[in-house]
């Protein structure tokens, strides 16, 4: 049994004047969720294009279900599904239609490529929908269809770069439920994301990437822990206090963090924080628990700042 | 050095299935053009035009004379759209290759893929003209069996190069420089209209470089009878051709699509 589903060492990835990937290490256990969470740009598209092939590695190595990237790709592709973030579900093509033919590309026979479409189709709630055309089903249903799509050579590893960007609410849940159902019979996947609940939702462990390069690692518990503390007060202040309240802050020994209008303070105790701090009744205070996007916040605000 | 092509397999057959299976559910809108359109001609040209000229210097009639010419024509056309337009859309607005490279296929198995259907493309369209002019009497030989065969040399060739087009383009818009300045001079000067002995030496020489001249001496040959061995070198200098632009095309979508 091969121990790591995906490796990455002093990983690069360069185009032409860009450098996209600056040397990350990582690795990728059976059975987990990974995440890549990170701003636009960061890098998570990149990393996961050459994780399925699509883009050759500039340096360093990179190997995928025991293979190397750059020597065995049509093996590895064998045994992956791949959920990029533009939908390029097969407009041409009808929704059965879709998972037959695309079964074909692995050489799937249609004995076998029906019966899992039609379960696939199942489980997503798309079956009813079977003879629709692409263009008259949902935001939500494509996504879930390319899902779908991605499972029907029964992959090892599934890669998904941002699974619900542009969803509404309900299906995004959706979505979630499902992945969290693949999960759990067992089926390693890789997502990108930028919201951070939905790593939260999903991922066993997670990078944090900006720029480049890989900030922070670790279960979502740990990092907020270790990064930011338990709560988090927001205070939006009235004009000139900024100074004084980060005077106060400072004496504490509390670390905060300036995005636009609001000031976040990371604490372990946030009601005694808010106790000690002298605030007047114009300022707004919202005290909360610490979330991944805090942690974000804290290791890469100024992409939010741009 | 080895040949971009050798590094397609079999596979590339899974790309010529999937535009098959899209074509047979919209054949009712695709396939009726490739014989209209010369059907258009030959009524325009053969029962207009053509009563004024009697006889050509080789004493056929003009309708005998043009009519095999679009066996030809009619497959340039098909194969180059097919390749040039749809492909296109295939890739730049439909993702279909992103798609498809997700799977075990290569870069190279996709546009083969894409080259062979756009061929296919061509041979329909060679096929029902052939059928279309039979019917008008236009067919003298049973050599015309093998005009088919010719188009598929002769729609791998056009596709072919359509593809490198595609892969150079911009924008779709762009086509329309190869469709000006490739394809209707070809159209116009490859004797389909008439005998290129109408020509000023030099213009003669060009011509006959033109890989649609020698489509339409081969074919307008065997289905009016004309056997020659002048007809094999004719279709090896397609060939040859094809062979060279099909390579080209792997190297530059490559080129294009990965990065």
């Amino acid at each position: 049994m091969m121990s790591t589903v995906v490796f990455a060492e002093n990983l690069v990835k360069r185009y032409r004047e860009l450098s996209a990937v600056n040397g990350i290490n990582f690795s990728v256990n059976p059975q987990e969720c990974f995440g890549f969470l990170g701003p636009n740009g960061a890098g998570k598209t990149s990393t996961m294009r050459m994780i399925y092939g699509f883009s050759p590695v500039t340096s360093g190595r990179l190997m995928v279900l025991g293979k190397d990237v750059m020597k065995e790709m049509r093996e590895i592709k064998t045994r992956l599904g791949v959920v990029p973030q533009e939908d390029n579900l097969d407009p041409d093509l009808k929704v059965l239609q879709n998972l037959i033919v695309y079964a074909r590309y692995f050489d799937i026979p249609k004995s076998i490529s029906w019966a899992r479409a039609k379960e696939s189709l199942e489980l997503f709630q798309l079956w009813e929908r079977r003879e629709a055309a692409i263009r008259e089903l949902s935001g939500g249903m494509k996504r879930r269809l390319m899902i779908a799509r991605a499972l029907i050579n029964q992959p090892q590893l599934l890669v998904l770069d941002e699974p619900t960007t542009g969803l509404d609410p309900q299906a995004r849940h959706l979505v979630w439920q499902k992945l969290r159902l693949l999960k759990s019979q067992g089926v390693t996947m890789l997502i990108t994301t930028h919201y951070m609940e939905e790593a939260a939702q999903l991922c066993d462990r997670l990078v944090l990437m900006d720029k480049g390069k890989i900030i922070a690692e670790g279960t979502p518990a740990e990092l907020i822990e270790k990064h930011v503390g338990r709560d988090v007060l927001e205070l939006r202040l009235r004009d000139g206090a900024k100074t004084l309240v980060k005077e106060q802050l400072a004496q504490l020994s509390a670390s905060s963090e300036e995005a636009g209008d609001t000031l976040y303070v990371y604490t372990d105790d946030g009601r005694r924080l808010h106790s000690q701090l002298k605030l007047s009744s114009v300022d707004r205070v919202l005290l909360r628990t610490a979330t991944l996007e805090d942690v974000f916040l804290k290791l890469a605000g100024h992409a939010l700042q741009e | 050095m080895q040949l971009p092509m050798t590094r397609v397999t079999y596979r590339a057959i899974r790309v010529w299935q999937r535009d098959l299976d899209t074509f047979l559910r919209l054949w009712k809108t695709e396939s009726w053009w490739p014989t209209i359109e010369p059907l258009l001609y030959l009524s325009s040209l053969g029962f207009g035009l053509g009563v004024y000229i009697t006889r050509l210097s080789n004493g056929l009639s003009f309708l005998e004379f043009i009519a095999p010419a679009f066996v030809a024509t009619t497959a340039m056309f098909a194969a180059s759209f097919e390749c040039m337009f749809s492909s296109f859309v295939r890739m730049e607005f439909q993702r279909t290759f992103d798609a498809i490279l997700a799977t075990p296929l290569t870069i190279e198995e996709v546009i083969a893929g894409e080259i062979l259907w756009g061929m296919t493309r061509g041979v329909f369209a060679a096929v029902s003209v052939l059928f279309v002019i039979s019917l008008f009497g236009l067919v003298h030989s049973p050599w015309a069996l093998l005009t088919p065969l010719v188009a598929v040399v002769e729609g791998l060739m056009f596709a072919s190069v359509a593809m490198i087009i595609t892969a150079i383009v911009p924008a779709i818009d762009a086509f329309n420089y190869y469709i000006t300045l490739g394809i209707t001079p070809m159209f116009l000067f490859s004797a389909v209209f008439f005998p290129l002995d109408r020509l000023p030496q030099i213009a003669q020489t060009i011509a006959w470089v033109s890989p649609l001249t020698h489509a339409v001496y081969v074919q307008r040959s065997l289905i009016l009878g004309q056997i020659s061995w002048n007809l094999v070198w004719s279709v090896l200098w397609i060939a040859f051709l094809a062979l060279i632009a099909f390579n080209v095309s792997l190297v530059l979508m490559r080129r294009r699509l990965i990065k």
